[in-house]
């Protein structure tokens, strides 16, 4: 048992490389985590969705993580983003890898702030195994998975479509739509018709957008 | 017959966007796929369904 006064001092010092290491294996076994330390991810819009992919990754020991995002954190989306307060204004992409170091210290991170296109997806995203198109628009997911299945048909691309709204938990699924291609979401909550967004709702999406990165990793590629 | 989101239609011998324009799909938004292969947009008008083929067309909608 610390004393109060060691206790201050633990939480000071984050735990080094090899615990945190020790930590993953203990609850998740060797094999898997070291295929998760191997992995190169790409998150494509850190709002309610990437942001929490990234974060669910992050703990899960993914090495590397490219984060990509054009725009700054706003107000409205502290309910459901993982962002604090005192980040509003900043861009999205660099407060989410402050707060990413302060979860997993050791993780190696490619930030870009600025929107995909068709003309620079390759460039951005094109060393991950796994792309998530974690994008609110609905014109920019389907440029988005178009691009990535025309032009790099090796890549696992896990997307999600049908979040919003306050609908049961048990209408988000996965979708195994091609051999490389998953879809998360109930397909249908379109936030222009629902006038919502729900903070556990779209993290239930983006867990299981993450969920299934990590599947793929492990070798698991049914659903 | 061709199978579409897991419904059977007799749409055989009709070009991708025939169909998708007739189905009132928003163009801008979708994903289509035959037989496990991704139709690139620019082929929607020259890509006509055949019989037996299984096709997914994803419509999505906004939220994130």
């Amino acid at each position: 048992m610390l004393s109060p006064d060691e206790n201050v001092i633990k939480h000071n010092c984050p735990p080094s490389k090899s615990e945190m290491l020790d930590a993953l294996y203990l609850k998740q076994g060797k094999e898997r985590t070291d295929k998760f330390q191997n992995a190169v991810v790409a998150v494509c819009g850190l709002g309610g969705l990437g942001s929490n992919i990234a974060v669910s990754l992050a703990r899960a020991g993914v090495g590397h993580l490219i984060l990509i995002d054009f725009d700054n954190v706003d107000i409205t989306n502290l309910h459901r983003q993982q962002y604090k307060a005192s980040q509003v204004g900043m861009p999205k992409s660099e407060a989410l890898a402050a707060n990413l170091r302060e979860i997993a210290p050791y993780i190696s991170l490619t930030i870009h702030n600025r929107r995909i296109d068709q003309d620079n997806i390759e460039a951005l995203v094109g060393s991950a195994d796994v792309i998530c198109e974690a994008f609110d628009n609905a014109e920019s997911k389907a440029m988005l998975v178009n691009t990535i299945l025309e032009r790099m048909s090796d890549k696992y691309l896990v997307s999600a479509s049908g979040m919003a709204g306050i609908g049961s938990a048990n209408e988000i699924k996965t979708k195994r739509i091609m051999p490389h291609f998953y879809l998360c979401g109930d397909l249908t909550s379109d936030v222009s018709e629902c006038d919502s967004l729900v903070a556990p709702r779209v993290a239930l999406c983006a867990a299981a957008q993450a969920l299934t990165v990590l599947r793929i990793l492990a070798g698991k590629f049914d659903i | 017959m061709v199978k579409i989101n897991g419904e059977e239609k007799n749409i055989a011998g009709m070009t991708v966007a025939e169909y998708l324009s007739s189905s009132n799909y928003n163009l801008a938004r979708i994903v289509t796929e035959i037989n496990g292969t991704i139709v690139p947009k620019s082929q929607y008008a020259d890509k006509t369904f055949a019989d037996g083929d299984t096709v997914e067309i994803v419509s999505f909608v906004g939220g994130g």
